[in-house]
């Protein structure tokens, strides 16, 4: 990959990935990766998000269920517009 | 099936029981916290050796007593340790633990502080510290198979890069090395929740997964529910794995797994610092995910290696256990590089892959295991935390 990724994605399956670049602002034409088969698409970024953070690859809607590793990480608990950041604020467990 | 991995060697120390061990210590132990000063004298008086001090044994009882002989008895017979100097208050508790280490055939002297006082206990066990001394410094490193190390991993101050590479490059190596017959400790109880349902499956049978998923149902219900007065999302994930970007106790827990990597399989469940009965494998240890005490708890198991992959930067290290760190956070590597021995960064860049790291890892072992100080060693991190159940009476 000549062009290092803004964006990693565990799984098809997922709907938030991880910011892996430090600086990240809004309005970024992100290259994303998808780490399953390494197939590649392009997002933009909704804010300044820190590395290690995640981002919403769609509209997520409170009530919905946060998908990472293809598996269920929380629950969206505030509306997240495509490309915005996901964390504390609105998402959270399911387990306590 | 033999592979690339199969005629691995590493220089090492093989001890009277036949474990191979990759440091050469000569530990002074306290049995109890109102012994470590005469331990620490007796360290200071003899170079080459190393007190272990710690703040628990007395008072203790039932369970909480056994895993105190436990993790004392286990810390002495790793086979990073040559020789044991055991110095507690009175002679009861401190004969139990010194005759535990001395079933591995390793040398142990033991002294006992009451009617003697400390300048008396400290002049004569330092007279036997001198002498394992002299006698382990002439122990030689001999050819051992890779498979002969016994290799642990815990990860700390967890983000999300964790789970994108340091975790995955451990599991890569356990993928590569379990088949070669080394045995391997995974644990880590409270943080594999959220993933339970993966970590069963991940069971070499029904029988062995059914009895992890009760271990690990204990603990949700006798530790964490009986004692919570939050939602412990401060807690799990901590304030650092927030800071990272982890954002659940699921997300955390399932980067956490990726340290098993894709084929391994548990083949048995261990108390917090028991020694592993069922041959060459992987254990799931039952174990805090406080990062100093579940290392203490694994290399008192019998580990003479821990890798531990972090994200925002665990600086843990361990008296007798080389501790190797590994981390795919390009800003820790640039903020922490002292920190760091293995860099697998370039995972997130794609410009390395999963199987490289984890070969890079693997040498990384080798030359550990060879003798190459880790940086949390040339840090001095000898952090020992004991695990205490409940309070003393």
């Amino acid at each position: 990959m000549s062009e290092i990724p803004h964006l990693l994605v565990h799984e098809h399956d997922d709907n938030v990935g991880v910011v892996v670049v430090e600086g990240l602002t809004a309005g970024t034409d992100m290259l994303c990766c998808v780490t399953h088969d390494n197939s590649t698409f392009r997002l933009k970024s909704g804010a300044d998000v820190p590395i290690g953070h995640k981002i919403a690859l769609k509209d997520l809607k409170a009530g919905d269920t946060a998908m990472k590793y293809g598996e269920d990480i929380g629950k969206i608990i505030a509306d997240i517009p495509k490309g915005e950041h996901v964390h504390t604020h609105n998402c959270k467990t399911k387990r306590w | 099936m033999a592979s690339k991995y199969s005629n691995m060697t590493v220089k090492a120390f093989r001890r009277e029981n036949g474990r191979v061990g990759v440091r050469n210590h000569v530990v002074i132990l306290p049995v109890d916290d109102i012994s470590n000063a005469a331990c620490e004298a007796v360290a200071n008086n003899v170079k080459g050796t190393m007190a272990i001090p710690h703040a628990y044994g007395r008072l203790q009882f039932g369970e909480d007593l056994e895993l105190h002989f436990r993790t004392m008895i286990g810390t002495g017979a790793n086979p990073n340790v040559a020789a044991v100097v055991v110095i507690g208050i009175e002679p009861g508790w401190t004969k139990r633990i010194a005759d535990g280490i001395r079933a591995t055939g390793k040398p142990v002297a033991e002294f006992s502080i009451e009617q003697k006082g400390d300048f008396e206990t400290i002049r004569a066990a330092s007279w036997a510290a001198k002498e394992f001394v002299h006698m382990t410094s002439e122990y030689q490193r001999e050819e051992c198979s890779i498979s002969e190390l016994w290799v642990s991993t815990k990860c700390g101050e967890s983000d999300t890069t964790t789970g994108l590479g340091s975790c995955p490059t451990v599991g890569n190596m356990y993928d590569k090395l379990l088949p070669e017959g080394i045995t391997g400790f995974f644990g880590e109880t409270s943080e594999i929740t959220g993933a339970e349902h993966i970590c069963q499956k991940r069971a070499i049978n029904e029988e062995v997964g059914e009895r992890w998923y009760k271990m690990w149902k204990a603990y949700q219900d006798d530790v964490i529910f009986a004692h919570q007065t939050d939602d412990l999302s401060d807690s799990q994930p901590t304030k650092g794995n927030i800071e990272g970007g982890l954002t659940t106790i699921e997300e955390k827990a399932l980067g956490n797994l990726e340290k098993i990597g894709r084929t391994s399989q548990y083949i048995d469940i261990l108390e917090p610092a028991e020694a592993p009965q069922s041959g060459n494998g992987l254990y799931f240890m039952d174990s805090s995910s406080a990062a100093a005490e579940c290392v203490t708890l694994m290399a008192a198991g019998g580990a003479v290696i821990h890798t531990f992959p972090t994200g925002q930067g665990n600086v843990v290290g361990n008296p007798i256990v080389p501790v190797i760190k590994i981390t795919a956070n390009p800003r820790t590597v640039r903020t922490m590089s002292e920190h760091v021995d293995v860099d697998v960064s370039g995972i997130l860049r794609r410009e390395m892959t999963i199987d490289e790291a984890g070969d890079e890892l693997i040498d990384m072992i080798c030359r550990t295991a060879n003798g190459r100080n880790t940086a949390a060693e040339a840090l001095g991190h000898r952090e020992f935390s004991m695990t205490k159940l409940y309070r003393s009476a």
